[in-house]
């Protein structure tokens, strides 16, 4: 059955609305030197959710009790004490006026779909009803959960318990699943996040298209400044100036879509002019007489006609490196999603870490630990028939997590193969800007029986679900303790510092909720989630008062050194035991064994490559409407050579539509930035703007959506992952028919 | 004692912590603030050199702010801190006018405000906010009449500069170089 699904504004509601404006900014008002007491009110520890880092803090109240701020917390190892700009700005996700605060239900009325206000009872009563009704037509398995972040925590629990393991999130496909399984090919460990980059004591630092310092991965920002202080070398490959380019002692200004011929050729250099780690590579590693025989025609001068870098700088470059091994750190990177070869690049980024010895030694990687929490005593989960390994039907072998996109072709119908979905439950991501491809996300909506939305705010998502369940803010809520592996083991707790607005509720609540309404009571035997926690800190002596009261505790190392030790033997989890330059369980599956240069398309005459990417002050597109930080940047520009310019007669701040190799033009305009700082091939901007939910006041119509001009998708055979960068855009100066107002 | 900060142009990224940390503690209102970030781009592609900074009152010795000021509200307090008495001040704007780094601006609430090296936090020996925030530790903060502070260190031992020294300001804010 099909339904019609109408995108849903709920700013077209009408919506009673929420008050909260004025009360929350009342106290600006105050005379700004009475105000300023001393800081001795209560804190309360969090964990930040504004992106993935993480980092632990204290937050902070005024003394009428309102959260004024969050600091970061001194122990923790992510932050130390240091919060970055979206952190110490994530109040304004607390303090946002068009926050949800009130369940919604999709009806229709005069033949017009809309949403109307419900109670909780209501809301959950009618999710738990499709769920049961879905398991009861296509079973437990067609019910899927897209999440990003902690509700996906909780609604997991739920979803498992309800008998379905089809849970899937955007970072893998869309972000860092490429490098987490030329990890596991070469090194038989995934790096995992934060990845283990001993950049504290590294002496280079070589950056692959990562702009750290625009992306604020906060220990990572953190210890590269450090590093600096140091005197160490930094080399920056990116066609962009990034402000790390500018801090580099070599930026190479590459042509984008040609990485992998640089990596090659920097492996050339490395093992013909025999600087390698050698004692390193007899000891640890397989497979070097193939890889120098694979590259021996791979030379700078080669990858010069490729990548337009110069064989002198190539060669001086993989000199720096090899002479700082092993404390050298070329960064794996993090979205690596890029040209649909990913894992293959990411393969020769971990080949040439192993060649200069840097995998488990000090200025290199670190070996981290975690501190496991046992698992409350829940009853086991019910087995699924089949899980999202088998919705991908034969491709993807290596996807070591689920791949988004296999899902939305999954909920088309027929697409699913005898797999297909029939719901969603979406949690903390805005599918709408994260996943490429809209023609294809719009065909699975409309084809799907039941959506349900977890969000705190009225993201795009939101308005294809049939229930929309509004989640407080991580400053309001309980959520897991987390153990994300360190130098120390470390774990964190994130407790409610304020009770949620309107009537908001943490997702631990919904799930609670829901499973007693579907029979599921004995999945969530507590009354409380906080008793979850407690049981589970005791068990590894700590407690939950205890944590209250230090937010961050780090234990010791339990497990082995740090580092590598002299001449240590070692066996890596690989097919070999060794670390694997080639790759015999690639051949098999008929990819390359060795990572091998393809050339990728390139833009037509008149086009430009979209290269897109972050601001310090915003995440995913989830912090374009957070007052405090939308007040540092409140939309993006799109940076164009000044070359390029002069040539379509462009000025700074004009208005302009961008259109893709496809014909689809940008929704809103994006204002024009000329900047030497971009090469003359590509047009930058930074992703996460251009909302069209005009419930986001602040965001509405600012800027311009990177995700709506991304339609050419290569996927990555080995893995799922979606190319991002193969799309090229050109100016429209005049306002197109189909475009909105701003 | 003499306050002073200095700004390790190589390590800041830009980010604008600062910025935010400092309108969340001093409570500015939302769409002002007391410090803020810039950027400058010099050569062409390919051979670029960019300088990020990150901007405030730079206290200066001598302040013409102060010396303009007709009620007194403008003064120098402790460490050579420039301050504005906010019941002091009519709004006549004579200090914006004379301040030759655009520091200040009319708080809504209907006088002149600016940054305060967060005095109220340095009076209990912390440091100010977008000091202790920023992530990348490029600001120091400190008491240059003392040779063994951290600041006054870095001072003997890195190149640096102040912006509009023409002005003859004196200002009190380094960047170093």
């Amino acid at each position: 059955m099909t339904t019609r699904r109408d995108f849903i504004k709920i700013s077209a509601l009408g919506l009673g609305g929420l008050t909260l404006g004025a009360g929350v900014y009342s106290y600006l008002k105050a005379n700004p030197y009475e105000h300023l007491m001393p800081g001795n009110f209560a804190r309360i520890p969090t964990y930040c959710e504004v992106c993935f880092w993480k980092c632990a803090g204290w937050v902070e109240k005024d003394q009428d009790g309102r959260i004024a701020k969050v600091i970061g917390n001194a122990l923790d190892p992510h932050c130390n004490g240091r919060l970055c700009p979206r952190g110490t700005g994530g109040v304004g996700m607390y303090h946002d006026p068009d926050r949800l605060t009130t369940p919604l239900i999709r009806v229709t009325e005069g033949g017009k779909q809309t949403y109307r206000q419900a109670s909780w009872d209501e809301a959950l009563d009618l999710v738990a009803s499709k769920m049961t009704e879905i398991k009861e037509k296509y079973g437990p398995e067609a019910l899927a959960l897209f999440n990003h972040g902690s509700a996906g925590d909780h609604f997991g629990h739920l979803l498992k318990a309800y008998g379905s393991a089809n849970i899937v999130a955007p970072s893998y496909a869309q972000c860092r699943g490429p490098r987490e399984v030329a990890w596991k090919a070469t090194y038989g460990t995934t790096l995992g996040s934060p990845e283990p980059l001993d950049i504290r004591d590294t002496h280079c630092l070589v950056l692959i298209g990562s702009h750290l310092g625009e992306n604020m991965h906060n220990s990572q920002v953190q210890e590269m400044s450090d590093a600096i202080d140091r005197g160490a070398d930094i080399i920056t490959v990116d066609p962009r100036y990034s402000t790390v380019a500018s801090k580099s002692k070599f930026w190479l200004p590459i042509k984008p879509a040609t990485d992998m011929a640089l990596l090659l050729a920097w492996i050339h250099v490395l093992i013909y002019e025999d600087i390698f780690d050698k004692k390193y590579v007899e000891k640890y590693c397989t497979g070097l007489d193939r890889l120098k025989h694979h590259v021996r025609r791979m030379t700078p001068e080669w990858a010069y006609g490729i990548t337009t870098i110069k064989p002198e700088v190539i060669r001086q470059s993989a000199r720096l490196m090899a002479a700082a091994a092993p404390a050298t750190i070329v960064h794996p990177g993090r979205h690596v999603t890029w040209y649909g070869d990913d894992t293959q690049r990411s393969r020769a980024i971990a080949i040439l870490n192993a060649l200069l010895g840097a995998w488990g030694r000090r200025g290199g990687f670190f070996f981290d630990e975690k501190k496991s929490l046992p698992d409350f005593p829940y009853p086991d989960f019910p087995k699924p028939k089949w899980t999202w390994r088998d919705m991908h039907n034969g491709k993807y072998p290596l996807a070591g997590l689920a791949v988004s996109n296999a899902f939305i072709d999954a909920s088309i119908p027929g697409e699913g193969k005898g797999h297909q979905l029939k719901g969603w439950i979406v949690a903390g991501t805005n599918l709408p800007l994260t996943l490429p491809e809209t023609n294809k996300f719009l065909e699975a909506v409309n084809s799907l029986e039941f959506i349900a939305v977890v969000d705190t705010m009225p993201m795009e998502i939101t308005g294809y679900a049939d229930v929309v369940l509004p989640e407080c803010t991580y400053l309001e809520r309980y959520d897991e303790i987390r153990t994300s592996p360190n130098r120390e083991p470390v774990i964190a707790l994130r407790m409610p510092a304020a009770e949620p607005l309107g009537d908001s509720k943490p997702a631990s609540w919904m799930v609670k909720k829901l499973g007693e309404k579907l029979g599921l009571g004995e999945f969530f035997p507590y009354e409380d989630y906080s008793e979850v926690l407690d049981w589970q800190l005791k068990q590894i002596g700590s407690s939950l008062d205890e944590m209250k009261q230090i937010g961050v505790k780090v234990y010791e190392r339990k497990g082995r050194p740090l580092y590598l030790k002299n001449g240590e033997d070692m066996s890596f989890n690989t097919p070999s035991g060794k670390i694997e330059f080639y790759s015999n369980e690639f051949e098999k599956l008929g990819f390359d064994p060795l990572p091998n240069y393809t050339a990728h398309p390139e833009p037509p005459d008149n086009f430009y490559r979209l290269i897109y990417g972050r601001a310090p002050m915003h995440t995913f597109s989830r912090t374009a409407n957070n007052p405090n930080l939308t007040d540092l940047m409140d939309e993006n520009n799109a940076w164009v050579n000044p070359k390029v310019a002069k040539i379509w007669r462009l000025h700074n701040g004009q208005e302009v539509w961008l259109k893709n190799q496809d014909g689809v033009v940008t929704t809103f305009p994006i204002k024009v930035r000329i900047t030497e700082r971009i090469r003359f091939d590509s047009v930058y901007m930074v992703h996460g703007f251009g909302h069209s939910e005009k419930r986001l006041s602040k965001a509405f119509g600012k800027g311009a959506s990177d995700s709506e001009l991304i339609t050419n998708v290569p996927i990555d055979p080995i893995m799922g992952g979606t190319g991002l960068r193969g799309n090229f855009v050109t100016f429209l100066i005049e306002k197109p028919e189909t475009a909105e107002v701003g | 004692m003499r306050y002073a900060m200095a700004i390790d142009t190589k390590k800041c990224v830009g980010c604008s912590d600062c910025v935010v940390a400092c309108q969340l503690e001093n409570k500015v209102p939302v769409g002002y603030c007391r410090d803020w970030v810039t950027e400058t781009v010099d050569g062409s592609y390919p051979d670029l050199t960019l300088e990020l900074r990150s901007e405030r009152c730079n206290h200066c010795d001598n302040a013409p702010c102060v010396r303009c000021c007709p009620t007194g509200s403008s003064h120098i307090a402790e460490g050579g801190i420039v301050l504005v008495d906010p019941k002091k001040c009519i709004g006549c704007g004579a200090c914006i006018e004379s301040c030759p780094y655009d520091a200040r601006f009319f708080h809504p609430e209907g006088y002149v405000d600016k940054c305060t090296f967060c005095i109220h936090r340095v009076r209990k020996g912390q440091q100010p906010a977008c000091v202790s925030v920023c992530p990348t530790k490029c600001m120091y903060f400190g008491d240059i009449d003392d040779p063994s502070s951290e600041i006054s260190k870095k001072l003997k031992t890195r190149k640096y500069k102040v912006l509009a020294p023409e002005a003859g300001t004196k200002p009190q804010v380094y960047y170093l170089i």
